[in-house]
């Protein structure tokens, strides 16, 4: 596996996607370099799947351009484009084994007899599915077709390989392993990636850089350390796990830090871009930056860290394994998700302690955050894992 | 589990019932009754009445005396042929001919509400209608002719009704709506992205038919090629109507009808029909031997 039909980069220019009057993706500028791995991340209905269903030649653009270097391609068809896709559904072919699936774009390329069976018997290997080639797809299970599905887009030795939520399938072990087997093969292989999925963990682990989009629109591009510690703005730092936004309003902007005020809250914060005094701005703190202290243990620590002191009242605690998921509620009916390593129990006051540095401010623009936050409420990946 | 039922023997009235319904075997078979009683009365009772008719000859000479008739003389034998020429290609045709506009027509569009109802309108027509219709539109003074005269493109107008001719188009109007939707059925039932997969793998559009879609699509173009083989096999009105009921149209069940109803030899007419029930058997048997050599699973969409 070493010939390539390879770029240097390819270039999204502009690219835009309607459907009826809707846009189901806007002025997507994008430069990606070979070998990367992207991840497109957002919430479903973003424009992610219309974003590589575009690349990949599937939906034809209404507006835009895409450039592999010098050459415009988003006027070609799928079957010239050379890119290799995996599906969320793993589209194999049922009436073909698994040999026969991982051959067919060879045998489409004309290829002689001998290198179609080297070269599938090499992509079978790499997936580690020597044993169930005769078979057909209805005879695997979920991960072991997810495999097939990769060996096929693989074997072509593609300049870029779509994914599309490839592993939304798979149970949450499954999906941890192939996690690791994808990311694996990029590497080994030198892949240009792109990758589409609504799992922020997924993305941040696997991606060189990340694409968040919503409502179409992108909201921000760049390394996960980026998009984790420093998200543009209120609707990434929810998909990047800050699970507390609120809705509050900045009283004094300086050096300082900003001050925020509402709901009967007064909390100093970083600001993540210009806020200006008298604005209104969400604020977004994670669960796990949020320290828990009891309400009568010496309140003068809290007071040395230099954090916010919420007093709160336990409602909800959920057992995690390494740590607990605490809901509290303060005094004017505001819920705080906090995580804390310290057994508390429903009903305990408690005093909530936020850094300051920790405590993002963003300006709110013209939406609100939802009420309930972002974040999905199952336990994430890593937790499971940890126990 | 089933081990695990047999080892523990709880009464034997309830382990009894669990067991028979795990084969699927409880009261609610008898919502069954109602549908069975109708096909006994309606179809095997009747069938076999035919059959041992059939072997009863009016003028004696043996059990199989009617079919020895039957194929020993050329007039009735040939009926045999003269249909099979009728049906097969009448239901080649419109499987075929459904299978790229069906393929067309496999995704959403706007109108597709309309073509549809266009293309399945010949169903609600009935036979008697459409033979009038070609009869007026096909026959030697009808507007086809006319057309083509007053085009310059035939100077004699072409002998296209009360021949093989006549009873081949009332075969594709009344058929095709038939296998029009059975395999636009079929086809939607192809995961789409299953062709989409293909293209990323290099494959045209002619590729991707022959090689997904086809195979896949196999097992239904075996069914419905069936279906309208044995709807056009037992042509009779516009054999008569619209075709040439005295030679190359006189059909099967025209020799029957008239073994029947002209010289009331009603087990010679139900030998006939016997021996129509086996040219359908067999032609069929041949189309799904010929099926069985493909895939039958799922096809990834909605089924």
């Amino acid at each position: 596996m070493t010939r390539k039909e390879s770029f240097e980069q390819l270039r999204l220019d502009n690219v835009g996607r309607r459907f009826g009057g809707q846009d189901a993706l806007q002025d997507l500028d994008l430069t990606i370099r070979a070998g990367e791995f992207i991840a497109l991340l957002g919430p479903s209905g973003c424009g992610k799947s219309t974003a590589l269903n575009c690349l990949a030649g599937l939906l034809p653009l209404t507006s835009g351009s895409i450039w592999q270097d010098d050459k415009r391609i988003d006027t070609l068809p799928p079957e010239r484009r050379g890119f290799g896709m995996v599906f969320q559904n793993y589209a194999l072919f049922p009436h073909m084994t698994v040999r026969s699936n991982v051959a067919f774009g060879l045998q489409m390329r004309r290829l002689p007899k001998a290198e179609i069976a080297e070269r599938t018997a090499a992509a079978i290997r790499l997936v580690q599915l020597e044993e169930h080639v005769g078979k057909l797809p209805g005879q695997l299970s979920g991960g072991q077709q997810q495999r097939v599905a990769i060996a096929r887009a693989i074997v072509l030795e593609p300049s870029l390989v779509l994914m599309d939520e490839p592993l939304s399938n798979l149970d949450a072990k499954l999906r941890l392993e192939m996690r690791t087997e994808i990311r694996r093969i990029h590497q080994s292989l030198g892949l240009t990636t792109v990758y589409v999925t609504h799992d922020q963990e997924e993305a941040l682990s696997m991606a060189d850089r990340l694409v968040v989009l919503r409502s179409g629109q992108v909201q921000q591009i760049g390394t996960p350390e980026e998009l984790h510690t420093r998200p543009a703005n209120w609707h990434v730092a929810g998909f990047m796990g800050f699970r507390n936004l609120l809705e509050l309003d900045a009283t004094r902007a300086d050096g300082g830090g900003v001050v925020v005020e509402g709901h009967g809250l007064r909390l100093t914060g970083a600001p993540a871009s210009g806020v200006s005094a008298g604005e209104p701005v969400v604020v977004g703190v994670r669960p796990e930056d949020i320290v828990v202290q009891p309400r009568d243990s010496g309140a003068a620590s809290a007071r040395d860290a230099a954090g916010n002191e919420v007093p709160a009242t336990v409602e909800v605690v959920e057992y995690h394994g390494r740590e607990f998921a605490v809901e509290a509620r303060t005094r004017s009916g505001l819920a705080f998700h906090v995580k804390t390593p310290e057994r508390v129990a429903p009903g305990n006051e408690v005093t909530l302690v936020i850094p300051a540095e920790r405590l993002l401010v963003f300006p709110r623009g013209d939406e609100r955050p939802p009420a309930p936050a972002l974040e999905r409420s199952e336990p994430s990946l890593s937790e499971v894992g940890s126990t | 589990m089933s081990t695990a039922t047999s080892r523990s023997t709880p009464p034997t009235g309830l382990s009894r019932r669990h067991r028979l319904a795990e084969r699927g075997i409880d009261s609610q078979l008898l919502l069954l009754v109602p549908a069975l009683v109708f096909v006994l009365g309606l179809f095997i009772y009747p069938f076999l009445y035919g059959l041992g008719l059939s072997f009863q000859p009016t003028n004696g000479g043996g059990a199989f005396a009617d079919y020895q008739r039957f194929f020993t003389d050329a007039f009735q034998r040939d009926t045999i042929w003269k249909t099979l020429r009728l049906a097969i290609p009448a239901a080649l045709f419109n499987v075929l001919a459904s299978v790229p506009i069906a393929y067309r027509m496999r995704g959403r569009f706007r109108g597709k509400r309309l073509i549809t109802t266009l293309l399945v309108v010949p169903i609600t027509l009935g036979t008697v209608l459409t033979a009038e219709g070609l009869l007026n539109f096909l026959g030697p003074a009808g507007w086809f002719n006319r057309t083509l005269q007053a085009i310059g493109l035939i100077d004699q107008p072409l002998r296209l009704i009360n021949n093989y001719w006549g009873v081949f188009f009332s075969l594709v109007i009344t058929g095709f709506p038939f296998a029009f939707l059975l395999i636009l059925s079929y086809l939607s039932g192809i995961d789409p992205t299953l062709e989409r997969a293909a293209a990323t793998m290099g494959a045209d559009w002619k590729a991707r038919f022959r090689r997904i879609t086809l195979p896949l699509l196999a097992p239904g173009l075996a069914t419905t090629f069936c279906l309208t083989f044995v709807l056009a096999f037992s042509v009779f009105p516009s054999a008569i109507l619209v075709g040439n009921p005295t030679g190359e149209t006189r059909v099967i069940s025209i020799a029957a009808y008239q073994a029947a109803y002209e010289q009331y030899d009603y087990p010679f007419a139900s030998a006939i029909a016997m021996i129509m029930g086996a040219v359908e058997l067999i032609v069929i048997a041949v189309v799904l031997v010929w099926r069985s050599r493909f895939y039958k699973g799922a096809t990834g969409g909605k089924g």
